[in-house]
């Protein structure tokens, strides 16, 4: 993985001086509030509802195993124990002191690691495949470009202060999963007719209020203009995002009022000047990030190891957990491994610092020290030998990190919501534990199959609710909690944007609303259908008949 | 005398921003004598007789497009680029736009809800004046607020400041 050299090594030492200073200022009263609050968020502090929350970057999802034990110890020494693996990779621990925070920082930026541009309306961390390097569709390795991208949005001076906070991602794989539709601009890696490395690039995605699918503006930059490229939709976003409205601040606003060729047009005609200008990268600089990503020390190994097979055979619970957690790896003989922070008795995302710790020691023993989290708010192992998943799945189950549902309905997205945060309308984290609760039958979540469940406590998604198979919404209603399901919603390279059921539920509803919603499936599927397969073929009438009942959907029709 | 930044010293400067209010006309508008920064539309108004007065300079707020001013930019020595809210960034757009593109060598200065924080900022992308609001910094705590010019040593990326990136000033070991 990327590892600093000395100028990136100063350039977060200084930072950290900074916001030593700043917060001195602002403790001291010479700096206001509403003076300081830009400066806290581009340092990923929030103030929240019981104690700030300090949200640590990982650029595109990757973590050494010293990384991680360093955020054990934060979790131990300033925070209650644990920390929250949040959807944009990100680590969030949610109740240091403000005045801890720069030494907080201090500890950080001795791991190579820091809170640039995780909040405020700047370029954001830059997100992609947690599979990357691993995958067996991956076409081009994303992580040096997320590394150049990174480099180049630290402290941009032109783009700290835009219309609304910006955000983008990366994709190398045949399959999207970095959800770049859904990014303000979305980049898919690919090659032109003569083999040359460029990117497909969308831009004006989003979910948030108004959720949006990406539209294309190129089809190809080459890799040598990608820097301006970005700089020119940035700087026409700049100069023209709105900011008269915050919620019609975000470029997929911009995008949509002009149209994308209009858009494109400016981009380009802006382009010109910065095209082939110094910002044009070089062999040389790809070369060297690229060179930090290289291919780990794998040994040369059976694609289908004897002892793995026979443990397969004889424990039940260990297939249960391969068959969900345990993933095909390009190289043969070894696996990718999800360790689930899923287990119910805890919030989706949230693992201790006892946890971390055992997974920077596995990482260690069996990963060549790396770790990855995924914007699904789990941690993964990418590089562990098939003679080795036995005894990693031991640990990891006596750790509570090994619950098999990959991939299944109570693996959720959740976000934090009204426990934590103080922009939610709702909470999220018990409706999460109750559908956790209600199917907590494996066979029966292994029958349902593929379904993604994203939950997001308000209208700002973090949840990704809008793409999540099945969608819910906390919404406020006269100062009590209420939640709107939607389906349809998918992420990858068929993304799109779930459609609302009906009327909202109470909270306590809610573990029958997804019953039912399953039933409906259930009862609808076809041969091998997936929950989402179904959806899309039936469309939305047979749920809404399973949810509300004949009589509300008449009625309901009759006043529509 | 008020101080201000200028080039990353303290100077002392007098020069007025005027501010028209919905009565004045900026056509009817007389000037009196001394340093001032005009608004764009009494500069649109007068450009003939102010073209070549030394003292005078322009001021844009942030909604205005500094392309406007590119036909005039060899009669106007110092332009002032208005931040109404410290949040709105449009100004380092302008800035860089005036900078690069229109090869503005005179004064850019930043004025308006102007603070510390950003002086780096605004350095990187050509301002190498800043007037932060009367009475919003005391003298001493202007000087103190120099180091934020000094905030990040080598910066990524290239900007006015900086015309090459860092990876091509610098050789990076692998």
């Amino acid at each position: 993985m990327y590892r600093y050299d000395p100028y990136d090594q100063k350039i977060v030492d200084e930072r950290v001086a900074q916001f030593r200073d700043q917060t001195r200022r602002y403790l001291a009263g010479e700096l206001t509030d509403e003076e300081f609050r830009p400066l806290r968020l581009q340092n990923g502090l929030y103030i929240q509802r019981h104690a700030p929350m300090l949200r640590v970057a990982v650029p595109y999802g990757l973590l050494s195993s010293t990384q991680v034990r360093k955020m054990a110890h934060i979790a131990r020494t300033y925070d209650k124990g644990y920390a929250h693996i949040t959807t944009r990779q990100n680590v969030q621990f949610n109740w240091p002191e403000l005045k801890l925070v720069p030494e907080i920082l201090a500890e950080l930026a001795t791991v190579e690691m820091h809170a640039i541009q995780t909040s405020g309306a700047c370029i954001r961390n830059i997100t992609s495949d947690p599979f990357a390097g691993v995958a067996g569709d991956e076409q081009i390795d994303p992580r040096p470009w997320g590394e150049i991208l990174r480099q180049w949005s630290t402290f941009h001076p032109e783009f700290a202060f835009l219309p609304r906070k910006f955000k983008i991602a990366i994709n190398g794989a045949k399959e999207d999963r970095a959800v770049i539709q859904c990014h303000d601009i979305g980049l898919e890696l690919k090659r032109d007719a003569a083999g040359e490395i460029g990117f497909r690039v969308l831009v004006g995605g989003g979910m948030g209020r108004t959720p949006v699918i990406g539209a294309e503006i190129s089809a190809f930059v080459p890799w040598q203009h990608i820097i301006t490229y970005c700089e020119a939709i940035l700087r026409v976003y700049n100069r023209h995002g709105r900011r008269d409205n915050l919620y019609k601040a975000r470029i997929k606003i911009l995008v949509k009022a002009l149209g994308i060729d209009e858009f494109r047009r400016q981009v380009e005609e802006e382009w010109v000047f910065g095209k082939n200008g110094p910002n044009t990268l070089t062999e040389a600089e790809v070369a060297r990030v690229a060179g930090h990503f290289t291919t780990p020390a794998y040994e040369t190994l059976p694609a289908d190891d004897a002892g793995y097979l026979s443990q397969h055979a004889a424990n039940p619970a260990f297939a249960a957990w391969t068959r969900r957690n345990v993933l095909a790896h390009k190289v043969p003989g070894y696996a990718v491994v999800v360790v689930s922070l899923k287990d119910p008795s805890r919030a989706p995302g949230d693992v201790t610092d006892a946890q971390l710790d055992l997974v920077a020691d596995w990482a260690d023993a069996y990963s060549f020290g790396e770790i990855r989290a995924t914007h699904e708010q789990n941690l993964v192992l990418a590089d562990v030998k098939q003679s080795e998943l036995f005894a990693l799945w031991e640990k990891a189950r006596a750790a509570n990190l090994a619950t098999p549902t990959f991939g299944l309905l109570t693996d959720m997205i959740c976000c934090p919501g009204g426990d934590f945060c103080s922009l939610a309308n709702a909470k999220s984290i018990p409706i999460a534990n109750a559908i956790q609760a209600r199917f907590d039958d494996l066979d029966y979540l292994y029958d349902i199959g593929d379904i993604e469940l994203n939950i997001s406590g308000c209208m700002n998604s973090c949840g990704h609710h809008h793409v999540g198979h099945i969608g819910v919404l906390g919404v406020d209603k006269n100062g009590e909690e209420w939640y709107q399901v939607s389906l349809g919603g998918s992420q990858g390279n068929h993304t799109s944007i779930g459609k609302v059921i009906g009327r909202s539920f109470a909270a306590a509803e809610m573990p029958d609303v997804v019953s039912k919603i399953i039933n409906v499936y259930l009862a609808q599927r076809q041969d091998g259908e997936r929950f989402i397969e179904t959806v899309r073929r039936t469309g939305l009438d047979p749920f809404k008949l399973g949810v509300y009942g004949e009589a509300a959907v008449k009625e309901r029709k009759q006043n529509a | 005398m008020p101080k201000i930044i200028k080039n990353g010293q303290l100077i002392d400067d007098d020069t007025r921003i005027l501010i028209l209010d919905e009565s004045q006309a900026p056509e009817e508008l007389t000037l009196a004598a001394g340093p001032v920064f005009v608004p764009f539309a009494v500069w649109q108004a007068h450009s003939g007789q102010l073209s070549g007065r030394a003292d005078l300079g322009v001021w844009l707020d942030s909604h205005e497009d500094v392309a406007e001013l590119v036909p005039d930019l060899d009669r106007i020595a110092a332009i002032a680029l208005n931040f109404p809210k410290f949040t709105d960034g449009r100004a380092y757009s302008a800035a860089a736009l005036l900078r690069t593109r229109y090869g503005f060598k005179g004064e850019i200065r930043a004025i308006g809800d102007v603070l510390r924080d950003q002086f780096f900022f605004m350095q990187r992308c050509g301002f190498d004046t800043i007037q932060p609001k009367a009475g919003k910094y005391s003298d001493a705590q202007l000087e103190e607020a120099l180091a934020s010019l000094k905030d990040f040593s080598t910066p990524y990326q290239a900007a006015v400041d900086q015309p090459e990136p860092l990876f091509r000033r610098a050789q990076r070991a692998a």
